[in-house]
């Protein structure tokens, strides 16, 4: 279970947002500039809320009263971003294997398979980011991001640089993942398109405000309203 | 022409052991400082970066006096390190060493700092959600990507410190065997009647290894954008 309540200034804007979410996919969903990759990045601990907490179940992320700020190192929640933000001087293989290094987990062939296998890269793992294809990097950036074996994934708008073709090829795996890999995620869209084939659930955004909290047909009714 | 003495062998082994001391002594440092003001923002960063450069805008004759106040037998700090870690640098080679470390700094960290400041700060922020620890992430990723502008930065710290003269002759003299470097011997020849022809040995000698400096830092640089550009 994910609790969000935070404010945080950022020049003239400001994000303020709160809500609890139990779903297997939160949908975060709002225009661009609606503050979606601020309140994840406070949720990834990459910003720092100006006042409010953040927590997964009972374990306090970030709590602004009781000065708690747990880097981001430290939450195991992956994040999967836009610009898929593979290590260039690495191959897919150690690019996969990074976050598995890193947390000292052991290594585990049968995941490594599963993971492999779910999004269709193994073939690519000789490779590097340089020469594989949009939709190639943002698979391999969350398979990545699964075997550091998160207890929270973040996608930011993993669709959002590919086009129309490339994205119908994602959204399948990404609907396996939703339905196969235990991890609750955090679906950050601006697509209503994308978030009825993904999300349990959706907090709507609009200029740094949550204005609607609920299932997936929040999104009918936003697009009644704009 | 091509017959190099004894003499000159000894101040070309000494100048390539001064210049490879200095770099593998200040390279660690110059990372450190690199990284400190391509990355973080504190009070006196300027101060930091000014006296950084300051071997190269000052005289070279007075950065070797400065070292000479500082690290002389009865400079404050050469006193303390000679009567309690043993270590001397006046008229020794370690003291040129020292000189050409100093006079080589703002060339070997700006390369560096350049090459750690292109290194996309996103990456290391996907690192961090990997759950790499600040250390962790300039290990992995920040160093790794910013190598060939570190290796730049050696290989042109290194050619400057082999051509380190004012300095070095300020602060350890030019006393063959312990601190005549090629430069040293360079000036003592051309002030010795018939010494033109070996001066010129050590001219052609100089000129090959600077070169040859200038040609592996070019190639170390093109090999950073490749990388940077992931192929």
């Amino acid at each position: 279970m994910l609790r969000v309540n935070v404010f945080k200034q950022l020049g003239e804007f400001s994000v303020e947002a709160a809500f609890t979410s139990e779903g297997r996919v939160t949908g975060l969903f709002g225009a661009s500039g609606a503050g979606k990759t601020s309140l994840v990045g406070m949720i990834a601990g990459l910003l720092r809320p100006d006042r409010g907490h953040i927590a997964i179940d009972t374990e306090t992320l970030d709590d602004t009263a009781a000065h708690i700020h747990v880097p981001a190192y430290r939450r195991r929640i992956g994040y999967v971003f836009q610009d898929a933000r593979l290590f260039p001087h690495l191959d897919v293989r150690q690019n996969l294997d990074y976050g598995r290094r890193m947390n000292r987990l052991a290594e585990d062939p049968a995941l490594h398979e599963r993971v492999t296998d779910l999004l269709d890269i193994g073939r690519l793992l000789d490779r590097r980011p340089g020469q594989l294809s949009g939709g190639e990097r943002q698979r391999v950036a969350l398979g990545r991001a699964l075997l550091s074996q998160p207890r929270l994934l973040l996608l930011d708008e993993p669709l959002g640089s590919l086009d129309e073709e490339r994205k119908a090829e994602i959204l399948p795996y990404l609907v396996r993942l939703r339905d196969e890999a235990s991890v609750p995620m955090v679906y950050v869209s601006h697509d209503p398109g994308e978030l009825r084939q993904l999300a349990t659930q959706i907090v709507m955004l609009q200029r740094g405000r949550v204005t609607a909290f609920g299932g997936t047909e929040v999104l009918s009714a936003a697009a009644h309203s704009v | 022409m091509f017959d190099i003495s004894p003499t000159e062998w000894t101040a070309i082994q000494l100048s390539l052991r001064v210049a490879s001391i200095a770099t593998l002594v200040a390279t660690p440092i110059g990372i450190a400082l690199a990284w400190l003001l391509a990355r973080r923002d504190f009070w006196g960063k300027s101060v930091i970066d000014a006296v950084i450069h300051l071997p190269l805008v000052l005289p070279p004759v007075v950065t070797g006096y400065l070292l000479l106040l500082t690290f002389g037998k009865r400079g404050a700090v050469g006193a303390w390190l000679a009567d309690h870690l043993g270590i001397v640098f006046a008229f020794r080679w370690t003291g040129a060493a020292l000189a050409c470390g100093v006079m080589s700094f703002p060339l070997l960290v700006r390369p560096i700092r350049l090459s750690i400041e292109a290194v996309d700060r996103r990456l290391e922020q996907a690192a961090g959600t990997l759950g790499a620890a600040p250390w962790r992430v300039f290990a992995t990723v920040t160093l790794p990507l910013a190598l060939p502008g570190v290796l730049a930065g050696m290989v042109l710290g290194f050619a400057k410190a082999i051509g380190e003269f004012g300095a070095t002759i300020t602060f350890v003299s030019n006393i063959p065997g312990e601190t005549q470097t090629i430069s040293s011997a360079i000036y003592s020849l051309i002030q010795t009647p018939d010494g033109d022809t070996a001066a010129l040995r050590l001219v052609v000698v100089s000129i090959v290894i600077a070169m040859a400096a200038l040609i592996a830092s070019e190639w170390f640089a093109r090999r950073a954008t490749q990388r940077l550009h992931g192929n």
